[in-house]
C-alpha cells in the first residue's frame, strides 16, 4: 500500500470466500459517505480473497466508528470480514 | 510504505491472536480531597473521580474503533485511601470504598483501585483503620480493588503487617463467601509495588505522580505465541528475537493508544505497561506460550528458565518501542486467569511451589491462586512473607492475591467468572509456620538496599 501518512487515511481489509460483486458492494458504500478510494490490491492468499483499500476519510460524512459498524455489517451480509483502521496503527506497528 | 503482509500480519494478530490493549487506566491524584468531614471528603473525592473521569469510557471506545484495536478495560487508580482518609478521623473507612464505587458506576469504568496503604515500614493509624476495613469494604463493592505494600527492598519487610494480612484475607473471603471469597480477587499484597501499574487489583496512584495521569497496560501472549510457532526447533537466541520482535509491535500498538487517550483526555501521557496479561480463553494464554518453548506442560521442569527468558525478551522489544515504560512490565502469571495455567494445575503439574519459583523471574508473583478455605491466616501469611522475600531480597516487585475459599478443598473447583476466570484449589504445604510469624517485627532491609 503507497500511502503516505496523514491524519484522515484507514485502510479497508477485506478477507473471506470470493463472489461476485465484492468490490462493488464496498465501494458503493464508500462512495455513498463520500469516501475516495486512493488504491487497491486484490490477491488470492491460501483460497482467501484478500482485498486492502487505502481510503481517504477527510469529506467523510460519516465518524469512524459508524463507518466501521457498518462495515461490520455489509460484511456479515456478504459473508466476509472487513475492517477499517486507521493508517496510524500500521505505521505505529511496523516503522521506527 | 506498508506491505500487504504487514497489513494482513496486523489483522491476523487482532482477529485470530486476540491482540488487545488490556487498560487504559487513568490515576487521579485525590491528596486534596482530604477533609475533617467524613461525608465532605467522600463527596470531595466522588467529584474529582467524575469531573477528570467522566469521558475516559466513551473516549476508549471511540478510540477502540479508530483503530479497531479491542480496548478491555478503563480502570481509574487514586491516590491510597489511607492518606486521603486520614484527616477525617472516621474510625471504619468502608465509606470512602463506596464513594469510590458510586464514582465507578457513574463513569462506568470496569474497576477503581486505590482502596490502599504502603506500610512497607509501619503504620499510621490511618493505615491500621484502612486494613481493618478492607473485609466490609471489598464485601459491599463489587468495582473497588484493594492494595498494600507491605515491602520494599529499601525499608525491609514489615512482618507485623504481613501477619495481620493473613488475617484480613481470611476475613475478607468470609465476607464474601457466598461469592466464592471473590472479595480476595480485589485484594493484592505488594513488595516494591510501583506507582504507576495500570492492571488490577494492584494499581494505585502513587504520591510522586502527577495530578492526572494516562497509564496503559498492553497485553498479547497469542503474538507471542503465533511468533514462537513459525520459529519451531530454533535455538533460544532466534527465540528472543522473535519475542523481542513481536514485544515490540504490541507495544507500539500501547503506546499509539496512550497517546490518543492522552491527547483526547488532555491528561498528561505517563507509562506503558509491558506486560503479557493472559485471559481464560484459549489462544489468550502465557502458560501456553511456556510450552510452546519446548516443555510439555507449564511447571514442569525448565519453565523458570523459559519464563525468565519470556519476560526479558518482552521487556526489551518492548523497551524499545516506548520511551516511558513503568508498572509491572513482564509476564504475569495468574493461574485462573490463564487457560494454559487453569490446565496444568487441575492435572496437577503445576504446584504452588514452582509458581513460587517462577515468580523471581516473572512480573508479579502468587497471582489468583485458589487455597482450602480451611488454611490457616499465619499459613496464608508465611506464604506472603517468603513471596515479600522474593521481592525484597531479588530488588523486584513481588506480589499475593490469594484466595482461601470458604468451604472448598483441593480438588473442588471456583468460578470467578468474567476475565477472572476458574480455578481449581491448591494443595498447601501444611507445615505450620505460626511461631515465625507471631514473632513480628520487622525484617531489616538487604544489604544491597544501601547503594548511596
Amino acid at each position: 500500500m503507497n500511502e503516505t501518512k496523514d491524519k484522515n487515511k484507514a485502510i479497508v481489509t477485506v478477507v473471506g470466500c470470493d463472489t461476485v460483486g465484492i468490490i462493488a458492494k464496498i465501494s458503493t458504500l464508500l462512495a455513498e459517505e463520500n469516501i475516495n478510494i486512493n488504491d487497491i490490491t486484490q490477491t488470492i492468499l491460501s483460497d482467501m480473497f484478500t482485498m486492502i483499500m487505502l481510503v481517504d476519510l477527510s469529506d467523510a460524512k460519516i465518524d469512524m466508528k459508524s463507518l466501521s459498524d457498518k462495515l461490520d455489517a455489509l460484511g456479515q451480509d456478504i459473508g466476509l470480514s472487513i475492517r477499517i483502521q486507521h493508517t496510524d496503527l500500521f505505521h505505529a506497528m511496523h516503522r521506527i | 510504505m506498508i506491505t500487504d503482509f504487514e497489513i494482513l500480519e496486523t489483522i491476523r494478530m487482532f482477529q485470530e491472536q486476540h491482540l488487545d490493549v488490556r487498560t487504559i487506566t487513568m490515576g487521579i491524584n485525590l491528596m486534596d480531597c482530604a477533609s475533617e468531614s467524613e461525608e465532605k471528603a467522600c463527596q470531595k473525592i466522588y467529584d474529582k473521580i467524575c469531573f477528570y473521569a467522566k469521558d475516559l469510557v466513551s473516549v476508549g471506545e471511540d478510540i477502540s474503533a479508530m483503530y479497531r484495536v479491542p480496548i478491555v478495560n478503563k480502570r481509574i487508580s487514586v491516590t491510597p485511601i489511607s492518606i486521603v482518609a486520614a484527616a477525617s478521623g472516621s474510625k471504619n473507612y468502608t465509606c470512602f470504598a463506596k464513594a469510590l464505587e458510586r464514582a465507578a458506576l457513574t463513569c462506568g469504568v470496569n474497576f477503581v483501585g486505590g482502596f490502599s496503604a504502603l506500610v512497607q515500614k509501619g503504620y499510621t493509624t490511618s493505615d491500621k483503620r484502612l486494613i481493618d476495613s478492607i473485609p466490609e469494604a471489598m464485601a459491599v463493592t463489587d468495582h473497588v480493588c484493594s492494595s498494600i505494600n507491605v515491602a520494599s527492598t529499601r525499608t525491609g519487610i514489615n512482618m507485623d503487617a504481613v501477619r495481620d494480612m493473613g488475617i484480613v484475607i481470611k476475613n475478607t473471603a468470609e465476607a464474601t463467601k457466598d461469592r466464592d471469597a471473590l472479595g480476595c480477587a480485589k485484594l493484592v499484597i505488594f513488595a516494591n509495588a510501583p506507582e504507576d501499574n495500570p492492571f488490577m487489583a494492584g494499581a494505585f496512584l502513587g504520591p510522586g505522580e502527577p495530578e492526572c495521569v494516562i497509564n496503559v497496560g498492553i497485553s498479547g501472549p497469542g503474538v507471542i505465541k503465533a511468533a514462537l510457532e513459525t520459529v519451531k526447533g530454533e535455538n533460544l537466541g532466534v527465540v528472543a528475537e522473535t519475542i523481542k520482535k513481536s514485544a515490540f509491535k504490541i507495544t507500539r500498538v500501547g503506546e499509539l493508544v496512550a497517546r490518543e487517550a492522552s491527547s483526547r483526555l488532555h491528561v498528561p501521557f505517563g507509562i506503558i505497561d509491558l506486560s503479557l496479561a493472559p485471559t481464560p480463553a484459549v489462544g489468550d494464554s502465557v502458560g501456553r506460550i511456556l510450552e510452546e518453548f519446548g516443555i510439555e506442560h507449564c511447571g514442569g521442569w525448565g519453565t523458570t528458565a523459559a519464563l525468565a527468558m519470556l519476560n526479558d525478551a518482552v521487556k526489551k522489544g518492548g523497551t524499545m518501542a516506548s520511551s516511558f515504560v513503568g508498572g509491572l512490565s513482564g509476564a504475569f502469571i495468574p493461574v485462573s486467569e490463564d487457560e494454559g495455567m487453569i490446565e496444568v494445575a487441575e492435572s496437577g503439574s503445576l504446584r504452588l511451589e514452582k509458581l513460587e519459583a517462577m515468580t523471581c523471574v516473572c512480573s508479579v508473583g502468587l497471582d489468583m491462586i485458589a487455597i482450602p478455605g480451611d488454611t490457616p491466616a499465619s499459613t496464608i501469611s508465611g506464604i506472603i512473607a517468603d513471596e515479600m522475600a522474593l521481592g525484597t531480597f531479588n530488588n523486584k516487585t513481588t506480589a499475593v492475591r490469594i484466595i482461601p475459599v470458604p468451604g472448598k478443598t483441593v480438588g473442588d473447583n471456583v468460578e470467578f467468572g468474567g476475565l477472572l476466570g476458574h480455578a481449581p484449589v491448591m494443595e498447601v504445604n501444611s507445615s505450620s509456620c505460626e511461631e515465625f510469624i507471631s514473632r513480628g517485627g520487622r525484617v531489616p532491609a538487604p544489604i544491597h538496599s544501601m547503594r548511596n
